[in-house]
């Protein structure tokens, strides 16, 4: 879900854009040198699951993920949305400079709101969990296709029936992102529970700290 | 699948330092992104044309690229015409079109398709791998452009990930429909895929720390800017300035 380059206005680019800067430079800070190898890398197989489509009836559409995205990345969301949506815009020319920040603002918001509304529920007996999964997948998509509405209301009142259009063409997205995210998340909690939050990772598993960078200096 | 068809080449654009097409790309996009005025959009759309003519792009695939905004353009012309209050220009049916909505529809395209083009000269004719370099020089965060390199690194890697995956799945007799067992099967594939991205994330860090990661990577090639790519700068900097006044005239 992304919005053109050359339809919004000044104030809400500008704004998308500041509110995405400081969301990213909050992501950035929190996020240690010893886990930039596991955003970076989740980041593109996110990037790979977006491309796969599935049927809806006669038509397709395709995965977004950005409920599961958010719960497994928290903070570091925002910098990998923003970094995915770049390489969008320079592989497939969704998106571009000037939208890219109002953008990363439409995915990166509902990824944080799932992240802090479920990350406790998914440890709870399975009817809560799968609940909270699918609650994680619907609604990461529906407050995207609300905040894009917004923004082009918030560029033109006229575009009213744009954006509703927005919203409702997205309603079938939403419940097929809700179902996918309650399997995904259950095979996540059998496979790789460290993965998820609440679950600390097995100790074998822990990468160990980054090196100082004397002890480089020492090594070289 | 994933492509960069127009990283390489060797049009004056191609030669041009990398940091000067970032920052002119993001400076003339942002210009026409907050203009107005029919004259400057037209005016960017020609500068924009003639752009990717300079950096002599295949026009065929450039047209393709510009089809993934003709979609969403075509519903702005089938919905703003008729919903925008304003002088009745003609009717279709029990619809009215008015004049304002057809402008409107004609400048978001003009609009669109000019920093589209814009983009498409400038920024797709670097690797990302330029480009992650080139905005480490800009002086974007360190974190940000390590985030950048690495997505791009294993994005081809979790492709083919992805496409074993599926391979394997369709060999097993897997038909994609609308039903449970579709969508419990595509997701278990995006689980698996994000197992092995994680593991494959534990070895690529440990193999980091082997050669002594520090937060930064480094590229041998430097960005030299010479008195060649003086024209060519000169010219961007011409065709803001050109947008800049058309839009304050009017």
């Amino acid at each position: 879900m992304h919005i053109s380059e050359g339809v919004l206005s000044a104030p809400v680019l500008i704004s998308g854009a500041a509110l995405a800067a400081a969301g990213t430079a909050i992501g950035l800070k929190r996020l240690d040198y010893d886990r930039i190898a596991q955003v970076g890398v989740l980041s593109s197989a996110f990037f790979v699951a977006s491309l796969i489509h599935v049927n809806v009836g006669p038509a397709s559409v395709h995965l977004i993920l950005n409920g599961i995205v958010g719960l497994l990345l928290g903070w570091s969301a925002v910098p990998a949305i923003l970094v995915a949506l770049t390489l969008q815009a320079i592989f497939f020319q969704y998106g571009g400079i000037t939208v890219l920040g109002i953008n990363t603002l439409i995915m990166a918001l509902p990824a944080l709101a799932c992240h802090y509304l479920f990350r406790g529920l998914l440890w709870r007996r399975p009817s809560v969990a799968a609940t909270a999964s699918f609650a994680c997948g619907f609604l990461a998509v529906f407050l995207s296709a609300l905040l894009l509405g917004s923004a082009l209301y918030f560029t033109e009142k006229e575009f009213m029936a744009v954006a509703a259009l927005a919203v409702g063409a997205n309603l079938p997205v939403m419940v097929v992102e809700g179902v996918i995210t309650i399997f995904c998340i259950a095979f996540l909690k059998k496979v790789d529970p460290g993965l998820l939050p609440g679950k600390r990772p097995a100790e074998n598993r822990q990468a160990p700290p980054a090196p100082d960078r004397e002890e480089v200096a020492d090594a070289s | 699948m994933i492509a960069e068809p127009f990283a390489r080449g060797s049009s004056r654009l191609h030669q041009l330092d990398p940091r000067i097409r970032v920052v002119a790309a993001s400076g003339l996009s942002l210009v026409v992104a907050l203009s107005h005025q029919l004259p400057t959009l037209i005016a960017a759309l020609l500068a924009g044309v003639g752009l990717v003519v300079l950096a002599n792009l295949p026009l065929m695939a450039v047209a393709k690229r510009l089809s993934v905004v003709t979609g969403f353009l075509l519903l702005l012309w089938l919905v703003l015409p008729f919903t925008m209050h304003g002088d009745p220009m003609f009717n279709l049916g029990p619809f009215t079109a008015t004049r304002e909505g057809l402008s409107y529809a004609g400048r978001i395209t003009f609009k669109s398709l000019a920093i589209l083009l814009l983009f498409l000269a400038m920024v797709t004719t670097m690797s990302v791998a330029t480009l992650g370099h080139t905005l480490a020089r800009l002086r974007l965060p360190d974190k940000l452009i390590v985030l950048l390199l690495l997505t791009y690194r294993y994005l081809f890697v979790l492709e083919q990930e992805y496409q074993r995956l599926k391979r394997a799945a369709d060999i097993r007799g897997f038909r994609p429909g609308t039903d449970l067992h579709s969508y419990r099967t595509f997701a278990y594939l995006v689980g698996m895929l994000l197992v092995r991205a994680s593991a494959r994330a534990r070895r690529v860090y440990l193999a980091m720390c082997c050669r002594g990661f520090n937060g930064r990577f480094y590229t041998l090639t430097g960005f030299s800017p010479d008195a060649q790519q003086l024209p060519l700068t000169l010219l961007l900097g011409v065709i803001g300035i050109l947008l800049l006044l058309l839009e304050m005239k009017w």
